[in-house]
């Protein structure tokens, strides 16, 4: 017996290699299985990480028996995902860029769909006396006093919203040890913050769902400009003849129908509601 | 230290009461880094026992490349693996960004260095010991290679497994090629980051812990596999 | 004198430098059929190249080995450590018949023959390499003996052994030379080489010193730096 084992090498080798097509075949077909029925969103940490798709997704899908595949990044690299055609749907918050996306044609049309807010947190002791509900007032103490400000850094929508705001406040480029630039999530962007005692702008969602605040609190919150606009659109098939056009529109029409806005409205952390949706009838 | 124990205990908890997506989660993990281990070795040994066996124009380049490639940071291996799966990359048309199987390839590409550097060791090592003997019997560089890949099949096993733990323990490319889609492409490692970026630094702290007791059990079970066949084959 | 047989092997001014240091200069030697011939030398002398030169393993840097009718006979070598595959003793026996192209059932019966005149059949399905040291170089003679060689070399094949296990190597030699293998063997054991050698080659410093039939080389060596090789080694024979 042993002989045979031994004296075979060439079959032990057939076998392996047969084991690693085998191996990945098995997850060729278990993908190509799913082909059919998936589309894939590129959205942004906020949304992914405040928990609003594990609500919305299952009754998508129970609506119409689509999975939506949530791919979480910064809104500039989650447009970037749909330039190359590796999205389905863009889900994001960044009106300005979402327009030139639509307007250099890799995007059909925006659809706004939702909004939340950003605010400021920062420690409780507030080295900068930036509290209350202006938040250009707020930007312009903060750069006065030289407290710690973490940046994303990161070209996602929060960073985008960040600089429209220094620039608002007469601040045309923030620089100084006293701004950090993490280049980093929104997450991380906390975590940073909170390990320095640093001021930072969030959207709230994040910051509900956000466990390791340290001594951080919202610092300014409810002023109209913080308004956030969320967009969805679907990826131009023109461009990309490979997007699920179909599905991927049921996406779009689903989140802005009377359902999805109602499921939106519906989702809270601790009672909190995160996402307010306007999407136009 | 109160974090380190509560994410113990969490981590304990989480084991013995583990909800299926927490399960699901672990399984992806293992299968994915358990096909990249395989799809590597089965590159990657045969590479190594090339290298250290044969005599070839290149060889020299060849292991500097190999041990040049050990060092290369993994969100490279990712971005680059990124750009050819994209929808505008060159293999764009199989579709497999931001699925398991873009993952198992990021994984493969970086298990490849790792198994073939080892592997030439060993079976360098080796064929000081045999390439005598084995000329002597007329043995060509084709079967040499394969009877010292058999012959040090127990040697061999720890290195798959080196790879397997470089599969397991990768999250930089896992991040970029698989989008750490919730129940799609989400393993221990993304799933860890996601908690650390969400400040919920106990539970990413348990998940690794988890991770490190799943790595810790896999190579238990193999050094007991070559601990028993070192004194049965001698 | 009659007519001389034509020689098996002859080698013409074989130089060998390993590392530097010319360890073969210009030796010249006739293996002539049908005879087991011992190495003898001093340490360093040169002779288990000569056995690695005349077998193929070393490239000598001048000089030639060229056989009978111009073509290498099937040939083996047992070294002094035996080196075994991870697998069995007679996995062992049968890779080296796979390896020169005997397959299927022939490999099969073939391998078992071999060991079991090596007398290791009982342990046959033993791994090779948790053998002892006697059984690992008896499974080495089976394994070149299954190849039926035209010539075996053997390359200090004792040295590592204790006696009892030493005789039965020798014993299996003389059986190989029985069957018209033709043996070249080193040793450093001169009662060995009494026992087992039809004639003998010296080698001193690369060369060989002389190639005389054993009776007569341990009677009266014909060279200078035999005689001294003989008076030194002979209290311990």
């Amino acid at each position: 017996m042993d002989l045979n084992i031994a004296m075979n090498f060439r079959r032990l080798a057939v076998t392996w290699m047969a084991a690693a097509v085998a191996a990945s075949t098995i997850l060729a077909v278990k993908d190509a299985n799913a082909q059919e029925t998936f589309i894939t969103v590129a959205s942004t940490t906020s949304t992914e990480q405040s928990g609003l798709f594990k609500q919305l997704l299952p009754e998508f899908k129970k609506a119409t028996g689509i999975e939506a595949r949530v791919v979480a990044l910064g809104t500039g690299q989650a447009l970037d995902m749909g330039r190359r055609g590796d999205a389905d749907v863009v889900f994001v918050h960044d009106k300005v860029a979402e327009e030139k996306f639509v307007a250099d044609g890799f995007g059909v049309k925006r659809l706004e769909v939702m909004y939340n807010d950003f605010i400021v947190v920062g420690p409780k002791a507030d080295p900068a006396a930036a509290k209350g509900k202006d938040i250009l007032a707020a930007l312009k103490k903060i750069e006065a006093s030289k407290a710690p400000f973490a940046s994303r850094a990161d070209k996602s929508g929060t960073h985008a919203a960040e600089l429209r705001y220094w620039k608002a406040a007469g601040i045309e480029k923030p620089q100084g040890a006293w701004y950090r630039e993490t280049g980093s999530g929104m997450g991380p962007t906390l975590n940073t913050a909170s390990a320095m005692n640093a001021y930072a702008l969030t959207d709230r969602g994040t910051w509900l769902s956000f466990k390791n605040r340290g001594e951080l609190v919202i610092v300014v919150e409810g002023d109209q400009r913080l308004f956030n606009q969320y967009g969805v659109m679907l990826v131009n098939p023109a461009k990309h003849a490979h997007v699920k056009k179909e599905a991927g529109q049921k996406f779009v029409d689903w989140v802005v129908s009377p359902a999805g806005q109602a499921a939106i409205a519906a989702y809270k952390i601790d009672g909190e509601q995160l996402f307010f949706p306007n999407a136009k009838p | 230290m109160f974090e380190i124990f509560a994410s113990l205990k969490l981590a304990l908890d989480l084991m013995a009461n583990g909800n299926a997506e927490f399960v699901r989660v672990v399984a992806l993990s293992l299968e994915l880094s358990l096909a990249a281990a395989v799809l590597g070795s089965a590159i990657g040994l045969p590479l190594g026992a090339i290298v250290a066996i044969g005599r070839f124009p290149g060889r020299r380049s060849l292991i500097v490349a190999l041990n040049a490639l050990l060092g290369l940071p993994s969100v490279v291996v990712g971005l680059v693996v990124y750009l050819m799966l994209s929808r505008a990359g060159p293999l764009g048309s199989w579709g497999l960004l931001f699925t398991p199987g873009a993952i198992v390839i990021a994984q493969t590409v970086l298990v490849i260095p790792i198994v073939a550097a080892l592997a030439r060791q060993v079976v360098e090592d080796a064929w000081n010991e045999y390439a005598e003997q084995l000329r002597s019997l007329g043995v060509g560089t084709g079967r040499a290679v394969r009877t010292l890949l058999w012959d040090t099949r127990f040697s061999l096993l720890t290195v798959a497994l080196a790879g397997f733990g470089r599969a397991a323990s990768e999250v930089g490319a896992v991040m970029i090629v698989g989008g750490n889609i919730d129940g799609v492409t989400r393993v221990m490692t993304t799933a860890i980051a996601l908690e650390t970026s969400k400040g919920d630094l106990p539970l990413a702290l348990a998940l690794g812990i988890v991770l490190i007791l799943v790595v810790l059990a896999v190579n238990a079970g193999a050094y007991a596999i070559r601990e028993w066949s070192a004194i049965r084959h001698g | 004198m009659a007519e001389r047989p034509a020689a098996l092997l002859r080698a013409r001014d074989l130089t060998v430098v390993l590392g530097g240091v010319t360890v073969l200069d210009r030796l010249s030697l006739e293996i002539l059929p049908g005879l087991r011939t011992v190495v003898l030398g001093a340490n360093g002398a040169g002779k288990s190249v000569t056995l690695r030169a005349l077998h193929g393993l070393v490239p000598p840097a001048s000089g030639t080995v060229e056989w009978q009718g111009g073509r290498a006979p099937r040939q083996a070598m047992v070294f002094q450590r035996p080196v075994m595959l991870r697998r069995s003793a007679l996995a062992n026996v049968a890779y080296g018949l796979a390896v020169n192209g005997v397959d299927g059932e022939a490999r099969d019966r073939r391998a078992r023959e071999a060991i079991a005149k090596v007398g290791l059949e009982a342990i046959a399905h033993r791994p090779a390499r948790v053998l002892s040291g006697g059984e690992q170089q008896r499974l080495a003679l089976a394994r070149a003996w299954a190849l039926e060689p035209a010539i075996l070399f053997l390359d200090e094949p004792t040295a590592s052994l204790d006696p009892g296990a030493a005789g039965e190597v020798e014993r299996i030699v003389a059986a190989i030379a029985a069957e018209g293998k033709r043996i070249v063997m080193t040793t450093h054991n001169l009662g060995q080489a009494r026992r087992l050698a039809d004639e003998i080659v010296f080698i001193h410093q690369g060369r060989v010193a002389e190639q005389t039939p054993a009776d007569r080389f341990f009677a009266e060596p014909q060279s200078q730096h035999a005689r001294a090789f003989l008076k030194g080694e002979l209290p311990w024979t």
